[in-house]
């Protein structure tokens, strides 16, 4: 594929954007979902067109293509300028694979669950523009396209959450995702003035030669740069202190949730430390905080994901927690594991989600699990296709999940024992929330109320009654297939040598992290089949728990949580996180604006000064109240008179001045 | 024929004359406001002349479109006028504003038309004024009209019983500070002989102006000052909030920010620039606290055009920071900043504007669940406010990205500080925004918005927001056609105050995009010999 066709595959969503967001009101539903899908596989095809001409044997390891709109970049001032320049090597590969095809199939899958919405143009097009987004986002080939992207798929998560915006929580919800990935925000844009000021230039090519050409700078201003690119990290890809949004975030459409915030958007953070590993691979205490943090959110968010009743947010806690083992693979030097259970959980993390949709679907819009059970038997393609999504990120060889997380494990234990402990008592958890959401799902006895169904429908539209429990329609069924596949096979692209594969995804990415993953190789045969043994009789534990909690006697798990009230009190209300930042950060922050800012200093200080200035000068204040009675004329005769009396003072008024 | 040295004179008399007509047109039908937005209009066509003959060249040392009449022999007052790359786009923004302001006022102000359009039209001479004038006096003749219009639409169009006391607050706070600034001048004129500013500014660049230092500092201060009040620079901003919230959206539209930050760029930077640098320390804190300040009480409001008063406050404030730096980024930034204050100010003041006009209050707590039945609305409010929040690809984020990052450039003492605290700006913007958003437009009906059921948008609305709109996208994708100009004033200004403390700039010529590893900008910060 020519590099000048580059900018067909984010502007082919944004049409399709244009068109719905302009005349979709008034389009029927099937034009609207055309106009949507259309774009999203043409871009889907233009990337495998573009695979096949970055792997042909005489490929360059990178392209580049840049635009000009009216003859211009985007800024230019002496010194500094920015450029509409997109870049595709393997890394970008790969998140453009990601993007395109699971969001081509998320895109399929919607126009089965809200064909009973309000609104449904609107959604398409909101769609639409976060693939536009997300799309330059992975292409930009300078940190601040790259944020062009970051922010505009922050506005289109803000839109998708609210999508449902006569309800407070969903405004509020997506209010708060968009606050608090400002306060990311407010790290990466510090980063990028720092870039500026030390490198001239936000080009990856211009920052990352220029760094390595100085094997002399070692953490320094490097570290400062990559501490506050974690920070927008953090925000944007949910981990500790700042994923308390993407819970929230839960209040969208079920198919914004598998797209936005679980498989692409928030795994931009990830993708940005890879990105710019040139800068992290220079600053250990960098990557130390990266894998500090990574770990303590997959514990953290684990925890809470196993006593979470909406099976929303049971996947939404098992994201922050995946989204953990990303960043301690990068925290790790182990960028190309990090990516690959991008890949995996990208799939099967998507299937879950839409699996869930599907669940919520039948039930009329019913999101609590203690409301579930039995579905087994009642829709059966979409338990099939979920059991092989929990079976995928439980860790259970030969899927998908196992393959990346015992990597990702792999590396941890040779950096350090306790982040692989830590990872590994996660990977339990993992498995058992999992495999207990799916017990108290599809097993046992039904606790659903078909006469009342629909009361507590959670999304507006899917409250529509009449059919009881029910299968999706095979334009759901039919990405829940497809996902369901790549999240058994996705995994084999990264099978290591000692296992008998060949590790193509490490030597896919190997042009791309070079000088970061050597170490790894040193390590005994022996070391990592014994780790992965670990991880998977680790994971069979997680099963064989929730078995027996949730399905041999469903009633023992509320008896073991009645032994320790306080306990499960305090992880089922999420430690209290959000209360605590209210009470600590914003509750006096407007309590200061309020009355310290605005009655004391505002009111007292600022006033106070401008009335005693003008008291001082009563004499102007007469006149100014001579001249507020509107009259023109009467101002204008004040007006003459003030410029005679300027005229004045210059002709006969220096001497009066200076001497 | 070459119309290149009348144009100016052109663009600034036609609302006069315009002005002139209204007084003898009756004030029937809608006679005032087609007569009003003819004239707008007209004006607004005339100021696009200049972009268009825009000579990018030869702007880096000359002004252009000048004409140079003599006008009292003595003293030496001239009629000067022309423009450069700093004021080349006031005046075509101030031509843009005037009918969208017109258009936006064409209902809302229902009686004594005459005398509201009239006044308009003389702000807007008054205005236009000031961006082109070259000869101090001339420039204090405009400054001073500029004050007057709007003491009287405030007065006059008020919306509460407050007007009276908004108006004279409004005018003591612009007032006394400009009777220092006429002081400063005239004492300038015995040391130099000369209003004229280009001979002054080219006196300063060599030290030429006599007189003992605390005699500069005092003037330069006067001139700080009076400029600052009218921007406002915080604390200074004790005016803004009652004036916003009392005057009709019109006048709102242009009471803040472009006029005070063109005068400081222009004069105090022109004649004083070793003084302007050694009080940057200063401004640079009011500037980032103003910053925060201004957001943290826009946070707190309750009424819809005091919060976005308060974000008013905050918003200049990114100029102010940007252009004490005294890094050609923070300069380019900042005048392109001035720039989107003035255009997105005025999308939220249209906006809330039009709200009141449908619902009769500006209290958040009365609104609520909009967003159903005003659609267009509620996406015109959205984009507004992402404009103004510096989302990337609109015009917000490239002057806030210029300012910000040219701020961190900066030899100014403590700019790292001030630059982080200013940046947090983006994120307390970000919430009292999308808190507004939602009080008003999401969640369920208010008590004000359940019982009137308001129409979306009308034509006239439309032709009115449409403009702005297009702006935001296309001033975020394409700013090189707007910063090309700015850029020849902002390097120019950064070199001469630099060039006044010894500080030398380097600059690696920005067409050069090869892989230079080098640090392209190196400050050396060596304090004058004094």
């Amino acid at each position: 594929m020519p590099a000048s066709y580059l900018w067909l595959i984010p502007l082919l969503p944004f049409a399709g954007f244009l068109i719905n967001g302009t005349l979709g009101r008034r389009m029927p539903r099937q034009l609207v979902s055309a106009v949507a899908l259309i774009p999203t596989f043409a871009s889907a095809c233009l990337w495998v067109w573009l695979w096949f001409t970055m792997k042909a044997a005489d490929a360059p390891e990178s392209i580049h293509s840049t635009i000009t709109l009216f003859g211009n970049n985007w800024i230019q001032i002496s010194g500094f300028h920015a450029d509409f320049t997109f870049t595709v090597d393997h890394l970008t590969l790969i998140m453009l694979g990601v993007v395109t095809c699971v969001g081509f199939l998320i895109h399929l899958y919607s126009v089965g669950y809200m064909a009973h919405e309000e609104g449904y143009w609107r959604f398409f097009a909101y769609l639409n523009l976060f693939m536009f987004f997300m799309l330059v986002l992975v292409l930009s080939a300078n940190f601040l396209l790259l944020f062009v992207g970051w922010e505009g798929v922050g506005l289109a998560s803000y839109l998708l959450i609210g999508f449902y915006f006569k309800k407070d929580s969903a405004a509020n919800a997506g209010k708060k995702a968009f606050i608090v990935n400002r306060i990311g925000d407010f790290g990466f844009l510090l980063a990028m003035f720092l870039l500026i000021a030390h490198f001239g230039s936000l080009d990856f090519s211009t920052v990352f030669s220029s760094i390595q050409q100085h094997p002399d700078w070692q953490g320094g201003f490097l570290t400062a740069i990559a501490l506050l690119l974690v920070v927008g990290a953090t925000g944007k890809s949910a981990q500790i202190p700042l994923y308390v949004w993407l819970p929230d975030a839960m209040e969208g459409p079920t198919p914004v949730s598998a797209l936005i915030h679980a498989a692409t958007m928030v795994t931009a953070g990830i993708y940005m430390v890879a990105r710019t590993h040139t800068i992290f691979d220079r600053s250990p205490y960098a990557l130390g905080v990266v894998a500090v943090i990574g770990a303590a959110t997959a514990l953290f968010a684990a925890c809470i994901g196993m006593v979470q009743h909406d099976i929303k947010r049971v996947l939404a806690y098992s994201t922050v927690s995946q989204l953990g083992y990303m960043f301690l693979a990068c925290g790790v030097g182990a960028y190309t594991a990090g990516i690959f259970h991008l890949l995996t959980h990208a799939f099967f993390k998507a299937l879950l989600f839409l699996a869930a949709g599907s669940v919520i679907h039948a039930l009329s819009g019913e999101q609590d699990m203690r409301l579930m059970g039995g579905l087994r038997k009642r829709i059966p393609v979409t338990f099939w296709t979920m059991t092989m999504g929990v079976f995928a990120i439980a860790g259970i060889p030969p899927l998908a999940g196992f393959f990346s997380k015992d990597e990702i494990l792999f590396h941890a234990f040779q950096t350090s024992k306790l982040l692989w402990l830590v990872g590994l008592i996660t990977a339990g958890m993992t498995s058992f929330y999992m495999f207990r959401l799916w017990f108290k799902t599809f097993f046992g006895e039904s606790r659903f109320d078909e006469q009342h169904a629909g009361e507590h429908a959670h999304d507006p539209g899917q409250g529509h009654d009449g059919h009881g429990v029910h299968e999706s329609p095979l334009v759901m069924t039919l990405p829940l297939t497809v996902l369901a596949l790549l999240s058994i096979i996705g995994g084999w692209v990264g099978v290591p040598a000692v296992m008998g594969g060949h590790d193509e995804i490490g030597e896919f990415l190997a042009p791309v992290f070079s000088n970061g993953t050597a170490a790894a190789e040193t390590a005994s045969h022996g070391l990592e089949l014994g780790l992965a043994a670990v991880s998977v009789l680790v994971a069979l534990l997680g099963f064989f728990i929730a078995y027996v909690l949730y399905c041999k006697k469903p009633l023992t798990a509320a008896s073991y949580a009645a032994k320790f009230p306080a306990l499960y009190r305090i992880v089922e209300n999420k430690f209290y996180i959000d209360e605590i930042y209210q009470a600590l950060i914003v509750t006096p922050l407007l309590m200061f604006s309020r009355l310290i800012l605005g009655t004391l200093f505002d009111g007292g200080v600022v006033n106070g000064s401008g009335y005693a200035a003008g008291a001082s000068a009563r004499g102007l204040g007469t006149l100014a109240r001579k001249i507020q009675s509107g009259n023109i004329r009467s101002y204008a005769g004040w007006l003459a008179l003030g410029a005679a009396a300027v005229i004045a003072v210059m002709i006969f008024g220096r001497s009066i001045w200076l001497r | 024929m070459n119309i290149d040295h009348n144009i100016l004179t052109i663009i600034t008399f036609t609302p006069l004359a315009g002005a002139i007509v209204l007084t003898l047109l009756p004030d029937r039908d809608k006679l005032q406001q087609w007569g009003a937005l003819a004239v707008t209009l007209l004006t607004f066509l005339f100021t696009l002349h200049l972009p268009f003959h825009f000579d990018h060249t030869a702007a880096a040392t000359a002004f252009q479109f000048e004409q140079n009449l003599p006008w009292i022999t003595s003293p030496a007052i001239r009629y000067h006028v022309g423009v450069d790359g700093l004021s080349m786009w006031f005046v075509v923004l101030t031509g843009l504003l005037a009918p969208l302001g017109v258009l936006i006022s064409w209902r809302a102000i229902d009686s004594r038309r005459r005398l509201f359009y009239v006044l308009f039209l003389l702000q807007q001479v008054a205005m236009l004024g000031i961006f082109v004038s070259l000869d101090l006096f001339l420039y204090y003749a405009f400054w001073e009209l500029s004050l007057v219009p709007m003491a009287l639409l405030i007065a006059t169009f008020g919306r509460t019983e407050n007007r009276r006391r908004a108006a004279i607050k409004f005018f003591l706070y612009t007032f006394i500070p400009s009777a220092m600034l006429l002081v400063a001048m005239l004492w300038l004129y015995t040391r130099t002989g000369t209003f004229d500013y280009p001979q002054l500014a080219a006196l300063a660049a060599t030290h030429g102006i006599s007189g003992n230092t605390a005699a500069l500092w005092l003037a330069s201060l006067a001139f700080l000052a009076a400029f600052a009040v009218k921007v406002p620079v915080f604390p200074l901003h004790g005016w803004l909030a009652d004036a916003v919230s009392e005057a009709p959206t019109a006048a709102v539209m242009v009471i803040a920010g472009k006029l005070g930050l063109y005068s400081i760029l222009r004069f105090s930077f022109g004649i004083f620039p070793g003084q302007s640098h050694r009080i940057a320390p200063l401004m640079l804190a009011l500037g980032a606290i103003g910053i925060v300040y201004g957001a943290l009480l826009a946070l707190v409001q309750k009424d819809l055009k005091r919060l976005a008063a308060f974000g008013t406050l905050g918003h200049v404030s990114v100029v102010i920071l940007g252009i004490f730096a005294f890094t050609v980024s923070g300069i380019d930034g900042g005048i392109y900043q001035a720039l989107n204050e003035g255009i997105g100010g005025s999308a939220l003041f249209m906006l809330l504007g039009l709200l009141y006009e449908r619902y009769r209050t500006y209290d958040m707590r009365e609104y609520g669940g909009l967003a159903a039945n005003l659609p267009w609305v509620v996406t015109m409010f959205v984009l507004t406010a992402l404009s103004v929040t510096g989302l990337p690809m609109l015009n917000g984020f490239v002057g806030e990205f210029l300012v910000f990052s040219g701020t961190m450039q900066s030899a100014i003492a403590h700019h790292i500080g001030w630059t982080t605290l200013a940046t947090t700006g983006v994120i307390l913007t970000a919430s009292y925004m999308l808190w507004m958003i939602q009080k008003v437009f999401y969640g369920e009906l208010g008590p004000r918005s359940e019982s009137i059921t308001a129409p979306d948008l009308s034509a006239r609305e439309h032709l009115a927001l449409w403009p702005l709109v297009a702006l935001f996208l296309f001033m975020g994708i394409a700013s090189p056609i707007f910063m090309k100009a700015i850029n020849t004033a902002g390097t120019r200004i950064a070199e001469t105050v630099n060039h006044s403390q010894g500080t030398t700039v380097n600059f690696e010529a920005a067409s050069s995009h090869s892989d230079h590893t080098d640090m392209t900008t190196t400050s050396s910060a060596t304090k004058g010999a004094r």
